[in-house]
């Protein structure tokens, strides 16, 4: 039955018997809709509920909050700025800062300006703030680390995808025995970390191109694929304390750079097993043609491979800047005060002397989830179709 | 890595500039091994050589000294201390007694495995087929073992329990609401595409928030279902204080936070189903049930296996919530695998937080391994079969 004879249809009906009516094949039952609604709808006040108190509650004070819960804005409780204005108050641990607390006072200036009509404001301290370091901190690190991840993990999808690797299993096992006699070494031999493996790894070069030859059995790429994939498995807590002692041997405890190198590592499995698949269902041929013309692989890469995966290089590279914006247990080793990140500082927030004064933990939850929301509005549509389809492709 | 391989390559010289080749030139020549070079340095220096290292840690009595931690190594020690020693209770629990039902549901596990060992040896498996299989089946008697001793002789769970709990019940309860979800938003319900925006926002909000969001909504005495708490006669308890309650706690905030991963992938697979398959049989008369079963399920198994793998191995992980919800509590009740490293790493007991490092890595490895192998492996198989 075609859509036009089944709307006509519908009409001469009552609700009551487009209520039990069999549906046409295809479409669903009025009745079956209804219930269907009644379980999303129940569903998204689930997923929403947290949201709206979390924003409402930043909007209380310490009165608000403790007598009873207030559910509407303006009708049950008069909105304040509190939770907001303390996480902007006065700290002299920041005065360095200057050209961004100016930025900052701005944005917040112009904020008050904005919203001084409708709710009472209190009054702004001229000076920041924790708060904006660490929101800075994560800006820096999780971007640095997106893009270090993004590139180095394309890159190696990249190669998976089109050119074939065959290291010897020989190789590795050399490799393992190498790095585990360096480690030894330092540990029981007081030798220093950096000379011991030096040591080894020019030896295992040595051997790889002296003894090495001499192996027959090879791997392929679906084994380097899949050992890259795996480190996933990997719990963060095994590597930790090692990464901790090697960034301490290099004074590089509580810089950003030790967190973005972590944090590329972490995310490196997910960035390869994803524009793998994006990179293997490109056709081959534009690639070969351009070859013949006389492209080097890198050009090859930049100017056609890349262009054409944006859609998959969006959705992945949204999905590292998540998962590196909330990261928390290595952020938790390896910073102490210049390089915190947002999670550490609003899990710090935890504690007071007072309990937790939620207004303020609101406020700082949504300062911190708000970018994340506009990326994933602006590149909603990438989400979809990019990242997931191209997994469950694969 | 693939160094030693490029020179066996045919046509391919040495590295090193011949006569009359521009840099660039070299450069691409070397192109192969510049592209996975960054990711196997990084992976190796940052991955690999870590987790050797904190064998180091595992196996010694790590103290600080003026130049510096001092090792002495004790081999096996801080291990055996997490399964006989004083950290025993903490990592597995307290078992005194054995309960019937434990001894029943041992018995019934032991037998089972034991068949299922007895088919694999007599369908012609390979060596390395058979002893995967031994250690899998070794270490599910084991965790069966302390299942039966703790929970069903009435005593109390350890961390390895904890993270299990997590893992099992938090991801098996988050497939089957999220499979609902998007079968739901797979049929031609009017306006799916907006839930379906919907129901994706979780998963960007950070796990501190959402442990924070729902620890304040659950509070009994200032959340907003203050007044049903005293309807009900809880007006002064509190989820953290009472052990089940808080475990369900943290499941829920996991829960809130995860489902839309699931949802999303299996809506996605659900899409691929092909329509004509479905459309013969509502014209052959069969019920949405059966539909599904004969169907649709065997077309996304592949793709649910596959989900479920990479939730089960993000589950392991599971540190923030616990920490923010509960901090661990009441006692080690919610404390997961990862916290009790932490912990024991804040504590400065380098040595034991390695061990239960290591030993959450083994766990991780050996039921992650097994899952893919006889789980997403064999529906692979059957799906192309």
């Amino acid at each position: 039955m075609s859509g036009a004879t089944y709307k006509i249809f519908r009409k001469d009906r009552s609700f009551r018997q487009r209520l039990f009516e069999p549906p046409a094949v295809g479409k669903m039952s009025l009745l079956a809709n209804l219930v269907a609604w009644a379980i999303l709808l129940f569903w998204s006040l689930f997923v929403l509920f947290p949201i709206y108190w979390v924003v409402i509650t930043a909007f209380k004070d310490a009165a608000t909050v403790n007598n009873g819960p207030f559910f509407i804005p303006f009708v049950d409780f008069q909105p304040t700025l509190k939770g907001w204005t303390a996480q902007f108050a006065t700290d002299p641990y920041c005065d360095a800062y200057s050209v961004g607390r100016q930025l900052v006072l701005l944005v917040y200036n112009l904020f008050v300006f904005i919203l001084s009509p409708i709710i009472k404001i209190e009054k702004m301290e001229p000076q920041i703030c924790k708060v904006y370091l660490a929101y800075m901190n994560s800006f820096v690190i999780s971007i640095g680390a997106t893009a270090l991840c993004i590139a180095v993990g394309s890159m190696a999808a990249y190669a998976l995808a089109r050119i074939s690797y065959k290291p010897k299993f020989g190789n590795i096992v050399m490799f393992v025995l190498l790095a585990l006699s360096a480690i030894v070494g330092s540990n029981y031999f007081d030798v220093h970390w950096a000379i011991s493996g030096s040591v080894a790894l020019a030896l295992f070069y040595l051997l790889a191109r002296t003894l090495g030859r001499r192996f027959k059995s090879t791997l392929g790429n679906d084994d380097i694929l899949f050992w890259i994939v795996s480190q996933r498995i990997l719990p963060p807590i095994v590597v930790i304390i090692p990464v901790y002692m090697m960034f301490q041997s290099v004074r590089m405890i509580d810089t950003h750079f030790a967190l973005i190198i972590v944090y590329a590592v972490a995310n490196l499995p997910i960035v390869v097993w994803l524009m793998h698949d994006f990179f293997a269902n490109l056709p081959v041929e534009l690639e070969e043609s351009a070859q013949l013309d006389g492209s080097s692989r890198f050009e090859i890469f930049w100017d056609i491979v890349l262009p054409l995966t944006r859609p998959g290089l969006a959705a992945t590279t949204l999905l590292t800047l998540i998962l590196n914006w909330n990261e928390y247990l290595f952020a938790i080793f390896l910073t102490t005060a210049r390089a915190q990140t947002m999670p550490i500082m609003v899990a710090a927030k935890n504690t007071g002397e007072r309990g937790i004064l939620w207004w303020e933990m609101c406020a700082i939850i949504m300062i911190m989830i708000l970018p994340v929301i506009v990326m994933a509005v602006v590149l909603q549509r990438y989400i979809a179709r990019g990242v997931l389809l191209g997994a469950v492709k694969g | 890595m693939s160094d030693g391989t490029a020179t066996s390559q045919p046509g391919i010289s040495p590295a090193g500039l011949s006569r009359g080749e521009s840099w660039g030139e070299w450069f691409d020549r070397q192109s192969r091994t510049f592209f996975i070079a960054p990711a196997v340095t990084l992976v190796l220096l940052f991955a690999i050589f870590p987790t050797f290292y904190t064998i180091v840690f595992a196996i010694s009595h790590v103290r600080f000294s003026a130049t510096g931690l001092k090792f002495r190594t004790v081999w096996f020690e801080n291990f055996a201390a997490q399964f006989t020693g004083n950290q025993q209770v903490h990592f597995l629990g307290r078992f005194t007694s054995m309960s019937t039902a434990g001894w029943v549901f041992s018995l019934v596990t032991a037998g089972a495995l034991l068949w299922w060992l007895y088919r694999a040896f007599v369908s012609g498996a390979t060596w390395v087929g058979l002893a995967g299989r031994v250690i899998s089946a070794a270490m599910a008697m084991f965790i069966a073992l302390l299942f039966a001793a703790t929970l069903l002789s009435g005593n109390q769970w350890g961390t390895l329990l904890n993270t299990l709990f997590y893992v099992v019940v938090g991801c098996s309860i988050q497939f089957v609401i999220g499979l609902m979800l998007a079968f739901l938003c797979s049929q031609p319900v009017i306006g799916k595409n907006f839930f379906r925006v919907l129901f994706f926002i979780p998963l960007m909000i950070t796990p501190l928030g959402v442990g924070y969001a729902f620890k304040m909504i659950l509070d009994v005495t200032k959340g907003p279902f203050q007044p049903f708490w005293k309807l009900v006669g809880l007006g002064n308890w509190a989820w953290s204080t009472d052990a089940w309650a808080a475990r369900w706690f943290v499941i829920l905030g996991d829960s809130w936070q995860w489902i839309p991963f699931i949802f999303i992938v299996l809506l996605a697979a659900l899409e691929n189903v092909p329509k004509d398959h479905v459309e013969a049989a509502q014209v052959d008369g069969a019920s949405s049930f059966q539909i599904f079963r004969e169907i649709t399920w065997p077309q996304i198994l592949p793709v649910a296996a596959t989900v479920m793998l990479i939730r089960m191995i993000e589950a392991f992980k599971i540190v923030d919530l616990p920490n923010i919800m509960t901090a661990g509590g009441p006692g080690i009740a919610t404390e997961s695998m990862t916290l009790h490293s932490l912990f024991l790493w804040r504590a400065n007991d380098m040595g034991d937080s390695a061990a239960v490092a290591y030993l959450l890595l083994i766990l991780t490895v050996v039921v992650c391994s097994s899952f893919f192998n006889y789980v997403v492996l064999k529906r692979l198989r059957k799906a192309r079969a």
